[in-house]
C-alpha cells in the first residue's frame, strides 16, 4: 500500500529531520524567538490549573512513548517485564496522564479562545498548535478502548508491532509494513503525532528543548565580563 | 579582597517634589513600545501607598528577594528544584491588574462621530485587547498626592509597628515622593531565579541586564526582585528591566532620569566594594544589622591599599579616580545621611535615598510647634512623618540611623542660618551631630546647591580594554551581518552555519599583529615601532 509506505516509512524522516534541523537552525539564527512565550501575566487562575495538568500529563506522556515504544523487546525480557503486564501499564500510565493532559488542555484551550486579553495577545501559530496537540492527544486517548479490548483478550500484537516499527524508523530501516495489522485509529494517531515533531520548530514548543536543568548547579549570580578574548 | 566597582544612586527625596519628569524620560526613552506600555523602569510614588505594582513592598505575598535559612542565603520564593517546579506556574508573579491595564483614549471618536446633540467622547480602551473601559480602576500612579481613600494606601507595610488610625486624620497627614528605579544590587534575586542564566550582572559596572537572546520566559525574576523592577513583556515573552541606561552610562553621561531631574535630587557615580564579602555581607542574621554590613563591604576610595588593591583586580585609575570624586561615597558613608530601600529584602541594593524632613512651616509660624530658639527650624520630634516611618522603608526599622541622619540635615541647616543672618557660624550644632565645619560646607555644595559636575561623577567606559588585541579588532564596529544585531566577534556559542567572516578569519595574521613582543634589544626607532604595534 503505497501510502501506507509515504505515511509510516518516509514521513516519518520528514518530520524528523524537519524537527532537528528545524529547531537547529532557529537556536542558531532566531534566538531572540526561542521562549516559552508565557501569557501568565494576562491571566493566571486558569493557567494555574491548565498548565500544570497539561504539563505534568504531556511530559509523562512523551515519556512514556519514548521508553514504551524504544526500548528493544529484549530488554524488556531481561528485566523480567512481561508483554501483557507492559501492556497494563501502557494503558494505566498512559490513559491517566492522558486524561489530565487532555483537562489541562481544554482549559488551556478555552483561556486562549475565550480569555480576551489571552486571544488577543495569541499568534495564529499559539492556537493551532493548541488544536493540533488536543486533537493528537483526543485521537491517542480513542486508543485506549481498543489497546483494553486486546488486553481482554490477551492480544498484545498491537503493542509490540508499534514499538517494533518505532524501533525500525529510528534504526533507519522502518518498515511500514509492520503495521499492517495495526488499527486504523492508532495510525491516524501516529500521524497526528508525527507532524507534531514536523511542527514544533515553528511554534512555541521549543522551549520543552531549553528545560533549564542546568539551574540546579550552577551557582546563583552570573556576572560577564565585556572584556572580549581571542581564544581561536 | 576584590575590588570592583558599582554603578550607585543616591536621591535627596529632601528635594523630590514628585513632578515625574523622570518617569516620563524614562517612558520615552525605554519603554514606549508594544508589550511594555503598562512598565514604568523608573515611576515616582506617593508614600504613604502601596505602590507600582499594587504592595510590591509585601513579600508576604509576592516571595521576592533573600530569606536566610540556618546561616545560608535562601531565595525567598524557594530553592532551585522549588524554582523548577513553578515553571509551569509561577505562584508569585504579579498579574497586569496588579500593576494597571494600559490604555488609550479614541480620540478618532471625537472627529469621526456624526453630528448630535451630546459631544462626543473619547473613550478608554484597553491596549492589550483593544476592548473599550468601562471604567478606569488604576493607573500608574493611582495613589499621586495621597489620592484615595486611607484605608487602602494604609495596606502600606511600612506602616508595621505604628499606630497608624492618627494618620487618617487630615491634620497628621503626611506625605513624601518615593522616586524608584531598579537598584542594580550587589546579591540581586533576579540575576539568582533566573533558570536560564539570561540576566547577569556586568563585572566593569555592575549593572543588571537581561540577555534578551538567553531569555526564555520562565518570568521567575519578575518575582523575585522584591523591588518588583523586572517587568515582562508580552508581546516579546522577555524580561526587560531598568539598564541604568548604559549607552549613556558607558559615554560618562548621567542615566536620563538623572539628567532630567529638575528637582536635582539625584547623585550618580561609582562606588568601590570588596566582591568577596557579599554573601557575608547579605546573610548577617539581624534585619537591623544589614545597612551597617552593606557599609561595611564599600571601600573607601582614598585608602592607598584599596586603590593598589583596585589596581590588581583591573580597575582603570580613571575610574578609581571618579570613586575618589563620586558623591556617592560621601553621601553613603561619610555623612551617612542616605539609606539603602528596604535593606531587609537583602539583595544589597545600590540605589540610596537621603529621607526627607518634613517641617510644618505653618505651624512653626503660629508658634505651635516646638523648634529652635529662633522659632525656625523645627525639632526633629516635631516633624509630620513618623521617624519609625521611614525607619521601615530604609533601615528595616532602625530608627538610630535616621534620626542621625535627619539630626545631621537640620544641623546643615541651622549652621547656614547662624553664618548667614547671625554673621557667625554657631558650631555647637555640628558638635552635636558629629560633623566638622568643612565636612558640613561641603554637604551644603553637594546637598544644597547640588551642581551638575557634583552630582554626576561617571567615567567613561574603556572600550580599548575590552579587546586583548585591539589591533585585531580594527575595521570591526558598526557592522553586522545576519540577523545578529550588533554582536561582535567573541560569541562563543554554538553556530550551525560557517561562522560569520569577521569572526571566522584569523584577525591577528591579517594585521600582521606579531605574537610576542619583539626583544628590546636596540632601542628602536619610535616612528617605526608605532607600525608594528
Amino acid at each position: 500500500m503505497r501510502l501506507q509506505q509515504f505515511f509510516f516509512g518516509i514521513y516519518p524522516y520528514i518530520a524528523l529531520s524537519v524537527f532537528f534541523l528545524g529547531s537547529l537552525i532557529r537556536f542558531d539564527r532566531e534566538q531572540y524567538t526561542w521562549k516559552a512565550d508565557s501569557s501568565q501575566l494576562l491571566e493566571r487562575k486558569q493557567l494555574r490549573l491548565g498548565s500544570n495538568l497539561f504539563h505534568i500529563g504531556i511530559l509523562v506522556l512523551f515519556a512514556g512513548h519514548f521508553v514504551g515504544l524504544l526500548t528493544p523487546h529484549a530488554v524488556w525480557a531481561v528485566i523480567g517485564v512481561s508483554d501483557e503486564a507492559h501492556q497494563s501499564l501502557a494503558i494505566g500510565v498512559g490513559a491517566l496522564f492522558g486524561v489530565l493532559c487532555m483537562i489541562g488542555g481544554v482549559v488551556l484551550w478555552r483561556r486562549r479562545m475565550y480569555n480576551p486579553r489571552v486571544r488577543a495577545t495569541s499568534r495564529l501559530m499559539d492556537i493551532f498548535i493548541l488544536d493540533w496537540l488536543l486533537v493528537t492527544l483526543g485521537f491517542g486517548l480513542s486508543t485506549i478502548p481498543v489497546s483494553v479490548y486486546h488486553a481482554f483478550h490477551g492480544d498484545v500484537s498491537a503493542m509490540v508491532l508499534l514499538a517494533d516499527w518505532a524501533q525500525s524508523v529510528v534504526s533507519f530501516r522502518a518498515d511500514a509494513g509492520l503495521l499492517d495489522g495495526v488499527g486504523l485509529i492508532y495510525k491516524v494517531h501516529l500521524f497526528f503525532g508525527l507532524t507534531v515533531f514536523l511542527l514544533f520548530p515553528f511554534t512555541r514548543l521549543v522551549h520543552a528543548w531549553s528545560v533549564p536543568l542546568t539551574y540546579l548547579f550552577r551557582p546563583y549570580q552570573i556576572v560577564r565580563t565585556k572584556l572580549v578574548r581571542y581564544h581561536r | 579582597m576584590k575590588v570592583r566597582a558599582n554603578f550607585a544612586m543616591v536621591m535627596n527625596l529632601d528635594k523630590c517634589i514628585g513632578c515625574h519628569t523622570c518617569s516620563v524620560t524614562c517612558k520615552n526613552v525605554w519603554t514606549n513600545r508594544v508589550g511594555v506600555e503598562y512598565v514604568w523602569f523608573n515611576n515616582v510614588e506617593t508614600k504613604p501607598g502601596i505602590g507600582y505594582p499594587k504592595n510590591w513592598e509585601d513579600q508576604g505575598k509576592w516571595n521576592g528577594g533573600w530569606v536566610v535559612k540556618d546561616g545560608k542565603l535562601e531565595l525567598k520564593a524557594g530553592g532551585r528544584v522549588k524554582r523548577l517546579m513553578n515553571l509551569f506556574m509561577n505562584p508569585d508573579l504579579p498579574e497586569i491588574d496588579d500593576y494597571y491595564e494600559p490604555f488609550t483614549y479614541d480620540y478618532a471618536h471625537l472627529q469621526a462621530s456624526p453630528l448630535a446633540e451630546a459631544a462626543p467622547t473619547a473613550r478608554p480602551r484597553s491596549l492589550i485587547d483593544g476592548r473599550p473601559m468601562e471604567k478606569i480602576e488604576w493607573g500608574p500612579n493611582w495613589e499621586d498626592d495621597l489620592a484615595g481613600e486611607f484605608q487602602k494606601r494604609a495596606q502600606d507595610t511600612n506602616f508595621a509597628d505604628i499606630e497608624k488610625g492618627i494618620y487618617a486624620e487630615f491634620e497628621h497627614s503626611f506625605q513624601m515622593y518615593l522616586p524608584r528605579i531598579c537598584n542594580h544590587c550587589l546579591n540581586p534575586s533576579c540575576v539568582a531565579a533566573c533558570p536560564s542564566g539570561s540576566m547577569y550582572k556586568r563585572e566593569e559596572d555592575g549593572i543588571v541586564l537581561v540577555d534578551q537572546n538567553k531569555c526564555r520566559s520562565w518570568r521567575m525574576c519578575v518575582s523575585s526582585c522584591p523591588y518588583k523592577k523586572v517587568f515582562y513583556n508580552w508581546e516579546s515573552g522577555k524580561a526587560e528591566k531598568c539598564t541604568a541606561c548604559y549607552p549613556r552610562w558607558e559615554s560618562g553621561l548621567p542615566t536620563i532620569c538623572s539628567e532630567s531631574c529638575v528637582g536635582r535630587i539625584r547623585f550618580n557615580g561609582i562606588i568601590l566594594y570588596d566582591a568577596d564579602r557579599i554573601g557575608e555581607a547579605a546573610a548577617v542574621e539581624s534585619e537591623q544589622d544589614l545597612y551597617e554590613a552593606q557599609m561595611g563591604i564599600f571601600l573607601d576610595p582614598n585608602d592607598p591599599a584599596v586603590v593598589a588593591q583596585a589596581r590588581v583586580d583591573g580597575i582603570p585609575d580613571s575610574w578609581i579616580e571618579a570613586a575618589q570624586k563620586s558623591p556617592i561615597y560621601k553621601l553613603v558613608i561619610e555623612w551617612q545621611v542616605a539609606f539603602p530601600i528596604h535593606p531587609e529584602f537583602r539583595t544589597l541594593p545600590m540605589v540610596w535615598y537621603i529621607p526627607p524632613l518634613s517641617p510644618v512651616q505653618a505651624g512653626i509660624d503660629q508658634g505651635a510647634i516646638p523648634s529652635d530658639p529662633e522659632h525656625v527650624i523645627p525639632k526633629l520630634e516635631m516633624l509630620r512623618m513618623p521617624i519609625k516611618y521611614l525607619a521601615n522603608l530604609l533601615t528595616a526599622g532602625d530608627e538610630g540611623p535616621i534620626v542621625r541622619g535627619l539630626k545631621r540635615m537640620i544641623a546643615m541647616r541651622q549652621y547656614y542660618r547662624s553664618v548667614q543672618v547671625e554673621g557667625k557660624p554657631d558650631l555647637r550644632v555640628l558638635e552635636e551631630v558629629g560633623l566638622t565645619e568643612a565636612q558640613v560646607k561641603e554637604m551644603y555644595r553637594y546637598m544644597a546647591l547640588s551642581k551638575y559636575e557634583d552630582r554626576y561623577v561617571i567615567p567613561t567606559s574603556h572600550d580599548e580594554l575590552r579587546h586583548e588585541n585591539s589591533h585585531a579588532f580594527q575595521g570591526q564596529m558598526g557592522y553586522t551581518f545576519g540577523n545578529d544585531s550588533c554582536s561582535v566577534a567573541g560569541h562563543d556559542g554554538f553556530s550551525l552555519f560557517p561562522e560569520k567572516r569577521k569572526q571566522s578569519v584569523d584577525l591577528k595574521v591579517m594585521q600582521f599583529v606579531p605574537r610576542a613582543r619583539p626583544k628590546p634589544t636596540a632601542p628602536a626607532d619610535p616612528v617605526e615601532r608605532t607600525g608594528t604595534e
